[in-house]
């Protein structure tokens, strides 16, 4: 909650979303966008209201105002955007291999993640995204891949190739993911 | 962790519900199509229908089976493991071509046949289980091969076997996924 006009963020709204792009204010800092305006949610750049968020805050007779940050999370087209990306690289990583017959990209490392790729003999390709500790991945991805053989290829009103909305498959997938975490923070604790 | 397969058992479905309700289908299509031809072209693209789906089951539940790189594993699989899998039976992989790009299944016993009679305006023109051309057809395309499929024989025909003709025809290039050769 800010008490006062100015706050000590400065914010832009170049992304379609309202976010932090320098200064830093409690746990808030470069990279978090506003999803609500005194509890009231956003959407895009307007309050609840319908009034431009950057506006209200920029007007002093707003405060005492509150600002909700949170780490902004992908939408469905930038997600599928990603993945088109994700399958040339896969591509690409095949056929710049010196070796003859390389696969595509297995394993991508970062600082704060892995991501884990499989690809199925008629070419779907599956990728998880874990802690570089994570382990069973191989496991995982097999369980995902005969999820998807069940609950969407095996519904007929699924049509191939499009994004995947069937609440079954969603919910078991939960269920194994779940299963997945449980054994994981076992292990780990044996190791430590 | 236990196996997605060894859950699904318990739902198995009987093979005369299996039987009926395909017979059901066929029946409903001469009625609906009249012509046993046109019939026949839709049992196919059904079958293709499932075929693409169907693969992916089949791999998914068959983590040891690979990419065949010649028709007779390709045959193999099919067979030994494909047929197996969904419709408990084994074919026959007989009459090979000169070229090997050719061969025929033949099938002793037809579970979706099993308590058939062709009516004698169907008897001459059509392929009663032409689903399974379809469903062969369809799953390959999907591993990239590009093959011919279509019945030369059935028993419900009078003719001495029910003889599937698969040939070869290309690998789909375009739609290799990436890292085969």
């Amino acid at each position: 909650t800010f008490p006062t006009h100015p706050i000590p963020l400065v914010l832009s709204s170049d992304t379609g979303k309202v976010m932090v792009k320098f200064g830093a204010s409690g746990n808030v800092k470069p990279g978090h966008s506003v999803t609500a305006v005194n509890k009231q949610p956003v959407s895009g750049l307007y309050t609840a209201n319908d009034k431009p968020i950057l506006d209200v805050i920029n007007d002093p007779a707003s405060y005492p105002l509150t600002i909700t940050f949170g780490r902004t999370k992908a939408s469905a087209n930038e997600k599928l955007m990603l993945a088109s990306i994700f399958h040339s690289l896969f591509a690409i990583a095949a056929q710049i291999s010196p070796v003859e017959q390389s696969s595509g990209i297995k394993e991508l490392h970062t600082e704060k993640f892995t991501l884990r790729c499989f690809q199925t003999i008629t070419g779907v390709k599956f990728f998880v995204i874990v802690d570089q500790k994570q382990t069973g991945c191989e496991h995982l991805l097999r369980r995902i891949y005969e999820l998807y053989t069940d609950y969407v290829l095996k519904n007929p009103f699924y049509p191939i190739d499009m994004p995947i909305r069937c609440e079954l498959f969603d919910q078991n997938l939960r269920k194994v993911i779940e299963q997945v975490e449980r054994t994981t923070v076992y292990n780990s604790a044996t190791l430590a | 962790m236990s196996r997605g397969r060894g859950a699904v058992d318990p739902k198995r479905v009987s093979s005369e519900l299996f039987s009926l309700t395909y017979g059901c289908m066929v029946a409903q299509l001469l009625k609906d199509f009249e012509n046993p031809e046109e019939v026949n072209k839709q049992l196919e693209t059904m079958g293709y229908n499932i075929g693409v789906r169907l693969i992916d089951d089949f791999l998914a539940h068959s983590p040891s089976v690979t990419r065949c790189s010649t028709l007779e594993e390709v045959a193999e699989v099919l067979c030994k493991q494909g047929f197996k899998m969904f419709l408990g039976i084994v074919p026959e992989v007989r009459n090979w071509s000169s070229a090997k790009d050719e061969f025929s299944l033949v099938i002793t016993e037809n579970p979706l046949a099993e308590y058939v009679e062709l009516p004698p305006h169907c008897q001459d023109c059509l392929w009663y289980s032409n689903i399974i051309c379809g469903v062969i057809r369809g799953a390959l395309e999907m591993v990239q091969m590009d093959v011919k499929c279509s019945f030369v024989g059935d028993t419900l025909r009078g003719n001495d076997s029910t003889e599937i003709r698969i040939k070869f025809v290309k690998i789909l290039e375009d739609s290799l996924p990436a890292g085969e050769d």
